[in-house]
């Protein structure tokens, strides 16, 4: 790398007298194995990825999540039940979901239950979150995975029966994490040069930043301009597609809204001698964030005589 | 080994703004990539902050040959040269950058959606 660099400077430093063919051979030679390296590094970025974006599964308004069981109520073992039952309930209703809503996951009943709130609690799970909180009011109800058998009861299970208990005396033992729900955008088209973002205003009160703030970092990264209609939508100059204002959403929250400590998006951006910084108010972590830059806007349209 | 360890950029890692702040320049240290929509389907891709030791018309000649599309240099008074071309070359010109050994990986930033 440092030699191919080093080729770099000097074939591309004004006063070179290299062929360009040598050079070229030289690009050449390398690619296979940056190839090799970029594909790497694209996958240790997914991954990371991944884990960084752990609570915000991609947006999806088709998918949403509705948690519905069957009811099986056992009297002998109510209490342990009607423990489990509002436990579940617990979830749903202070589960204010991660960014953008979830995806579906299959469930089987009973036994992957306990599994996977077991693994929701601990955190690394992207795909099982409770759905929104309007839809706390639906059935949810669980079976303990051993009922009505006499086997011996698995690790998972009882671990998963340990943090539902957990969460129901001390939900902030158990290590969940409230998640916010950011509706996914709605997008117009305003004749055929402009882009409405209807729901604008509203994602901004999710995320708890000021509208300003979020309007500048997209404008500079869609490098267009747009301005706050009667109505506080955003208008936008250009053609934009939801999945676009998706994209540049998710990198504002992990850039101006995610803790880095906790992955919380209970956070405060304040301004202080000239910096933003990012306080968090679960973990009372700070970070300095990079301000805003439009950069370079080259004129587009129709040039003027003169310049 | 090591080489391709190195080539590897930690998505997350919280110092890095630390770190390249502390390398001198601060965010200068980045080379941005954007994306312009222009009329209709037209897009336009610029490529800002290259080193000032490069040639930027040696560049753009590459990039114009490799992805044969039209390009220039233009001058911004603030920003130094700044090369355009045409279309959304984004991906392109960033994979190029760095297998020429321009700029590394973890320094450039794509713009856009
Ligand atoms: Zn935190």
């Amino acid at each position: 790398m440092v030699s191919n660099s080093l080729a770099a400077q000097k074939h591309y430093s004004p006063n070179s007298i290299h062929t360009e063919k040598a050079c070229i051979s030289i690009g050449r030679e390398d690619k296979r194995i940056i190839r090799l390296k970029d594909l790497s590094a694209i996958m240790a970025e997914e991954e990371n990825q991944n884990e960084l974006v752990a609570d915000i599964a991609p947006f999806d308004p088709t998918k949403k999540k509705k948690k519905k069981k069957v009811v099986i109520q056992d009297p002998a073992d109510d209490s342990v039940d009607s423990l489990a039952e509002k436990t579940e309930n617990l979830s749903v209703s202070e589960g204010l979901e991660a960014t953008f809503s979830g995806k579906k996951k299959k469930k089987k009943p009973g036994h992957s239950d306990l599994l996977s709130d077991e693994k929701e609690s601990i955190g690394e799970d992207v795909d099982d979150q409770p759905g929104d909180d309007e839809e706390a009011g639906e059935i949810v109800l669980q079976q303990l995975p051993w009922e009505g058998t006499d086997r011996d009861y698995e690790y998972e299970e009882l671990l998963g029966r340990v943090f539902n208990i957990l969460r129901e005396n001390n939900p902030e033992l158990a290590g969940d994490r409230r998640r916010t729900v950011m509706r996914p955008p709605q997008v117009l088209r305003e004749g055929t040069k402009k882009t409405v973002f209807v729901n604008f205003m509203d994602l901004c009160k999710t995320m708890h930043r000021q509208p300003e703030h979020v309007m500048t970092f997209l404008l500079a990264e869609m490098g267009t301009s747009g301005s706050l209609d009667g109505q506080q939508r955003l208008v936008i100059k250009g053609r934009f597609a939801p999945k676009n204002f998706e994209g540049i959403l998710r990198r504002y929250v992990n850039e101006y809204v995610i803790c880095n400590g906790c992955k919380s998006p209970d956070t405060i951006l304040s301004k202080e001698n000239r910096l933003f910084f990012l306080r968090c108010e679960k973990c009372g972590s700070g970070r300095s964030v990079a301000p805003i830059k439009a950069g370079f806007v080259a004129r587009v349209g129709r040039r003027k005589a003169g310049t | 080994m090591s080489d391709l360890d190195l080539q590897v950029p930690a998505a997350f890692d919280p110092f890095a703004e630390a770190n390249a702040d502390n390398s001198g320049a601060g965010t200068k240290d980045y080379v941005h990539i954007r994306i312009q929509q222009r009329n209709g389907r037209k897009s336009l891709t610029t490529v800002q902050g290259l080193k000032k030791e490069f040639s930027y018309n040696k560049i753009l000649k590459d990039l114009k040959k490799e992805f044969c599309c039209n390009g220039t240099v233009v001058q911004d008074p603030e920003l130094g040269q700044v090369i355009q071309l045409q279309g959304d070359q984004r991906k392109n010109v960033s994979t190029f950058l760095v297998q020429a050994g321009i700029v590394k990986k973890e320094h450039i930033k794509i713009h856009g959606f």
